[in-house]
């Protein structure tokens, strides 16, 4: 029988961008056989600010605030990519008590960041409940961003050279409580999902991306972990002093929506012992080094790449000597993890999508720049 | 066979369900009654911008520098000056400041030599129309004053 028998009418199906699995603007065109997915296409642009561009006209210190905008769920790591960026092209290096604050704060915002990215995910799968408690523990963390620099989200808080703003009364204790209180949590949503069927239907063998084709569209962060590569740049190229922290890299080797699960909820569970290290190791000192009040690096380029919740997040400055950058280029870590959408997608069933977008942990934001 | 009998009597979603029931003790009840109860925020938030006025003279603390206005990335301040002839020194005539475009950085603030602009603890910006988010100087020194919520 010719194959061509089988074949029913293909539909385009869009998706998005208003939609809310989609986690922002994302459009998704999807091709489908029935259920079953041929192929999608990704439309992006919708939160397009031109961010790169805003930084080529505004001086090196007025472009910090805006990183915070590209992925606002990790605002911190982004301000400490930029900033160290900044700092390799002033030839600076923050204090070491800077340094611990800002590996403190950073590792708070990959908690806050995978919680708000484990709430969603289950919320797209159909679990309701994990994403009410998820928040209820992302404020603690909130409230530790507020009480140190006075906002919540967007929170500019560090400055090229080091920090503006000393720890308050009380940080060690508030980080070190947030820390026994986040460990039970996180056994608490494992009971909710890890055992659960549906969990499991909805996540095992679903949206495999092997190691190889991992590194062949540059997908970095969990989802390159949980493929079995113990890839992670605070080991491979420790900033802000990391090689002196002891911890572990989380992997796994089945590839699958679950096992990227596995590995975050795991990589919350390593953070809070990063940060109790940290806390041990705060002391009096100062938080600014020296840089000049106007700054304005000699001409050269820097890109330092760190390790954001979502991945490799890396940032290219060019300067030409002047008081504004010449180029910014910022590799953010969703952005090339999305391109594996597709590859994902393929074969599976629509209702896979949804939980293929989610397992990525993409913040529109910094898609779309 | 456990794991069969774990199937058949549902263990794996009652587990999920206990975890679910455990939160509905009134102790473990955390949302906050926001219009009804309001939170306090933190010292150093970074809300709504106020100009300070010398508690002793009621004459502002601005000096009229420009330097927020220099330093804000979004270039929203407007800081109005005149020189006084007799003191040959300048006088803050009119600030305005348009909260629309603010994304309450706090460079502004960090920038003023003399603490006179900062951002306060209040957090209740919304208004009517876009013309009620340009703060004027008069709106700056006084303050907002949000309309309380009644029950
Ligand atoms: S907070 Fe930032 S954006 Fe707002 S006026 Fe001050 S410097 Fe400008
Ligand atoms: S920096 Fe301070 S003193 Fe100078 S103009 Fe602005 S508010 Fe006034």
């Amino acid at each position: 029988m010719p194959e061509t028998f089988l074949d029913s009418t293909e539909l385009v199906l869009n998706m998005g961008p208003q939609h809310p699995s989609t986690h922002g603007v994302l459009r998704v065109i999807l091709k489908l056989d029935g259920e079953k997915v041929m192929g999608t296409e990704c439309v992006i642009g919708y939160l397009h600010r031109g961010v790169e561009k805003i930084g080529e006209n505004r001086t090196y210190a007025m472009f910090n605030p805006y990183v915070d905008r590209m992925d606002y769920v990790a605002a911190v790591s982004n301000g400490l990519g930029y900033c160290l960026a900044v700092e390799q092209l002033l030839k600076v290096e923050a204090p070491p008590r800077a340094q611990v604050v800002r590996v403190i704060l950073t590792e708070l915002n990959r908690i806050a960041s995978h919680l708000l990215w484990l709430g969603t995910h289950a919320l797209d799968v159909g679990a309701l409940t994990p994403l009410f408690y998820c928040m209820r523990e992302r404020e603690d963390v909130m409230n530790i961003y507020e009480k140190y620099c006075g906002a919540r989200l967007t929170t500019h808080a560090f400055r090229i050279g080091g920090l503006i703003y000393e720890t308050y009364q009380g940080f060690e204790q508030e980080c070190l409580e947030f820390c026994d209180k986040l460990l039970p949590r996180i056994d608490e949503y494992e009971e909710l999902l890890t055992a659960n069927r549906i969990w499991q239907k909805r996540l095992v063998n679903v949206g495999v991306l092997t190691a190889e084709e991992c590194k062949d569209y540059g997908v970095t962060g969990p989802m390159l972990r949980a493929a079995g590569v113990k890839w992670d740049l605070r080991k491979a190229q420790p900033y802000s002093g990391y090689e002196t922290y002891d911890f572990d890299l989380p992997t796994r080797t089945n590839a699958d929506s679950f096992d990227r699960y596995i590995v975050r909820l795991e990589e919350m569970r390593q953070s809070v012992r990063i940060i109790r290290q940290g806390v041990g190791r705060l002391e009096v000192g100062p938080v600014m080094a020296k840089v000049p009040k106007v700054i304005k690096p000699p001409i050269g380029e820097a890109y330092v790449s760190i390790e954001a919740p979502k991945g490799e997040l890396g940032y290219y400055i060019v300067s030409d000597g002047s008081t504004q950058p010449y180029r910014v280029r910022v590799r953010p870590p969703s952005f090339v993890n999305l391109q594996s959408l597709d590859k994902m997608c393929r074969g599976g069933l629509v209702a896979d999508v949804v939980a293929i977008i989610g397992t990525i942990d993409i913040v529109l934001g910094e898609v779309d720049r | 066979m456990r794991d069969f009998l774990r199937k058949v009597f549902l263990a794996d979603l009652f587990e999920g369900l206990w975890v679910t029931l455990r939160a509905q003790h009134p102790k473990n009840i955390v949302t906050e009654q926001y219009p009804a109860a309001r939170p306090k925020v933190a010292e150093r938030y970074r809300g709504a911008p106020r100009l300070n006025i010398n508690p002793e003279n009621g004459e502002t603390l601005c000096i009229a520098c420009d330097l927020c206005a220099l330093a804000c990335p979004e270039n929203l301040i407007v800081v109005g000056w005149e020189r006084n002839p007799e003191t040959k020194r300048k006088e803050l005539t009119t600030f305005t400041y348009d909260t629309s475009r603010c994304m309450f950085c706090g460079l502004c603030e960090d920038a003023c030599p003399v603490d006179a602009l900062e951002l306060t603890q209040d957090f209740e910006l919304a208004s009517y129309s876009r013309e009620g988010q340009i703060f004027d100087r008069q709106m700056l020194e006084e303050g907002i004053h949000p309309t309380p919520y009644k029950h």
